[in-house]
């Protein structure tokens, strides 16, 4: 089992004739992934890779029964497409833009909440159920299938560090996903902790947060209501100083608020195996980990 | 992005918000002309920085009379101001706004922000205008009114009066109160702010609203759609290394360690600056050359951190995946080349021909060190700066 996609899971990418959209679409169909269909408005009726392009998402959905739309237009048009694709009814977006304005992504949030398409992102990896399918950038290679563990995480190349150091621990994944570095995503912390606890196949959890906000916080007071697996947290940005963007749009310390140490101590507090040291963090899954991968 | 005050209050201007009148100088001499032109007196002289807290440091005076605004203009034109958001270094002041002394009945605080929480714009109210609104909420949340308005709505009239009434106006000012909400939210939505603070927003001894002090941050996200924001850029407030970073569409930051890192991923970058700490030393800066990285962008980036003079040693930090470690590792390599590199470089790269990549390092004959992964890069770092200590 696997949390938000599997191995039937159909995609359309938006934006698969531009260079990113083109070169991850290789990448995807390689590890394996159902790539039914591609948008380009403008480019209708080509086909590329062996997917056939429709000038929009409504006719991609209609012709290939895709259920999942994979986004790489550019920042200034990112917003619309989201829109789109939730219009034509996909089940689920993962969005890997980076740089929408966030006034959009407030607008797109608000309007995904009347309906019942989820949004990963935007300005993340994307999401991998190792074995399965992956859907995003992130390089399939590192991931080792047949779980148990799940991972979360608000960034990119940190989370292939993490999933790096637990298949090198010979710890395989259920599913990995970044929700995004953004101030403002759609899927957050804790609708993937409902997912993962929800899940048999996941037992253990890895959330890896950073600095700015408090969607760290909150997961961490669900973890300690509502999340009976063991979770190992970890926190980026102890250095960072305050009132400086650190890279991500959202990872930013505003006066007191959004400090790494106060995201710690709440993990923490809510009982969480909190991995100070990332050099060493597989090890640490692997300990903190222990009976659940025992059985 | 940031702001001057005069260059917020020109915006405010342009949606009909009322302000003091006012004139930015630059000279004690164009500043004495700015006075005499505004007709009335005192004025008051505010040094123009991107930082705020500058009534604390010094950076505000009133001025009675000529003599007094030349005295005022050449004392903040020649200063470095320290307030409590500058840092102990402080900033140069190099503008002032001249500016028509305002007669106050009251002060409240106003202001609009994106709330990333709640998915809205929210608006932040207090009677207690003038303060420093951490504070207030820290010591007095109850007299912080918060009212988060859903942007696809917009504000509706039943916002206004929830901040009209909370800070218990009489109802003419509740009038100008919500006309104003008006137009500060317009403008919001309109120039794509993350901020928009009025404080104090001035309740003068005529019963109008004017907003003596403001500060507007604009999201970078959304530039590329407001031209004539964009052209408000103050280099002159940025780091130089910082501002040529930001050509090479490079996300730098300086900060005040000397080991220098770069890394692919902002997420990663931090980790790798606490990595950096935790090994005993401090990080110099924090360099994300994105998520894909290539030849040309460590090269770029390598030539910034060296740019630094503190630094005393790097370290590289490259979570390739799809990336091709040979290719990455031959940009390092002639990169080092090119630039000369002075201090000790540790290398740590994962990706796709890894051992190849390694190898490259290894023959090149320059001071690279290679690090078999995270955990070896950290203690490679820690006896980099051991070398430095003895």
């Amino acid at each position: 089992m696997s949390i938000f996609v599997n191995d039937r899971t159909r995609v359309v990418v938006q934006g698969i004739t531009g260079k990113e959209g083109a070169f991850h679409t290789s990448q995807c169909l390689a590890y394996g992934t159902q790539v039914v269909a591609g948008v380009t408005p403008g480019k209708g009726g080509q086909e590329t890779q062996g997917v056939p392009v429709f000038n929009s998402v409504r006719q991609a959905v209609a012709a290939t029964g895709a259920d999942c739309s994979l986004i790489f237009v550019p920042p200034a048009f990112a917003a619309d497409a989201i829109l789109e694709a939730a219009d034509a009814g996909v089940a689920l977006i993962v969005a890997i833009t980076e740089g929408i304005p966030v006034l959009d992504m407030m607008r797109v949030k608000r309007h995904l909440a009347t309906t019942k398409t989820r949004l990963i992102g935007a300005n993340c990896p994307g999401i991998i159920s190792p074995g399965q399918c992956k859907i995003g950038i992130m390089p399939g290679s590192i991931h080792l299938p047949g779980g148990p563990v799940g991972v979360v995480s608000r960034s990119g190349t940190l989370t292939y560090e993490v999933v790096h150091q637990l298949t090198g621990q010979g710890i395989g994944q259920t599913t990995c996903l970044g929700i995004g570095g953004d101030p403002i995503v759609g899927t957050d912390f804790i609708d993937c902790l409902r997912a993962f606890e929800a899940d048999p196949e996941t037992r253990a959890i890895v959330m890896v947060g950073e600095i700015g906000g408090s969607a760290e916080e909150e997961a961490a007071a669900f973890i300690r209501e509502q999340v009976s697996k063991p979770v190992v947290g970890f926190i980026a940005g102890l250095t960072a100083p305050p009132g400086r963007r650190m890279g991500h749009a959202g990872a930013i310390v505003s006066g007191t608020n959004g400090t790494a140490q106060a995201k710690i101590t709440a993990m923490t507090e809510a009982g969480m195996h909190v991995c100070r040291d990332l050099t060493t963090l597989g090890a640490f899954c692997a300990d903190a980990f222990a009976e659940v991968l025992a059985c | 992005m940031k702001i001057h005050e005069f260059q917020t209050k020109e915006l405010l201007r342009s949606f009909d918000i009322p302000v003091p009148d006012g004139v930015m100088a630059t000279t004690p001499e164009t500043a004495l002309q700015a006075a005499g032109g505004l007709g009335s007196w005192p004025v008051v002289v505010k040094a123009q920085i991107h930082a705020g807290g500058r009534g604390k440091g010094g950076g505000i005076k009133l001025a009675a009379d000529a003599a007094a605004v030349r005295e005022a203009a050449s004392q903040l034109l020649s200063m470095t101001l320290v307030t409590p958001q500058t840092g102990p270094q402080g900033r140069k002041v190099n503008k002032i706004l001249v500016e028509a002394g305002v007669s106050i009945a009251r002060e409240l605080y106003l202001c609009l922000m994106v709330d990333r929480a709640q998915a809205a714009i929210t608006i932040l109210a207090s009677q207690a205008g003038g303060m420093d609104i951490e504070e207030v909420a820290a010591t007095t949340p109850e007299k912080i009114i918060r009212v988060a308005v859903n942007p696809l709505l917009g504000l509706q009239p039943f916002h206004c009066r929830q901040v009209v009434f909370g800070l218990g106006l009489e109802a003419d000012t509740g009038k100008a109160c919500t006309a104003l909400l008006n137009k500060l939210y317009t403008m919001f939505v309109a120039c794509d702010c993350e901020l928009l603070e009025i404080n104090p927003l001035a309740i003068t001894t005529s019963g109008a609203m004017v907003a003596l002090d403001a500060k507007a941050e604009f999201d970078d996200n959304a530039l590329f759609r407001h031209p004539h924001i964009l052209v408000y850029r103050d280099s002159d407030e940025e780091s130089p290394l910082e501002a040529e970073a930001a050509r090479f569409g490079l996300n730098y930051i300086n900060l005040s360690g000397n080991i220098g890192n770069m890394v692919n991923g902002a997420g990663l970058a931090m980790a790798t600056m606490d990595i950096i700490k935790q090994a005993g030393a401090e990080p110099a800066n924090f360099l994300d050359v994105g998520g894909g990285a290539s030849a040309e962008m460590v090269e770029n980036g390598l030539r910034i951190i060296l740019g630094d003079p503190k630094v005393r040693g790097v370290l590289i930090n490259i979570f390739g995946g799809i990336l091709r470690c040979d290719i990455l590792a031959e940009g390092v390599v002639q990169a080092a080349r090119k630039i000369g590199i002075t201090v000790p470089v540790v290398v740590r790269m994962e990706g796709t021909n890894v051992d190849e990549g390694r190898r490259i390092l290894a023959d090149s004959g320059l001071n690279l060190i290679t690090a078999a992964d995270l955990h070896d890069a950290a203690v490679k770092v820690a006896a980099m700066v051991q070398g430095e200590q003895q």
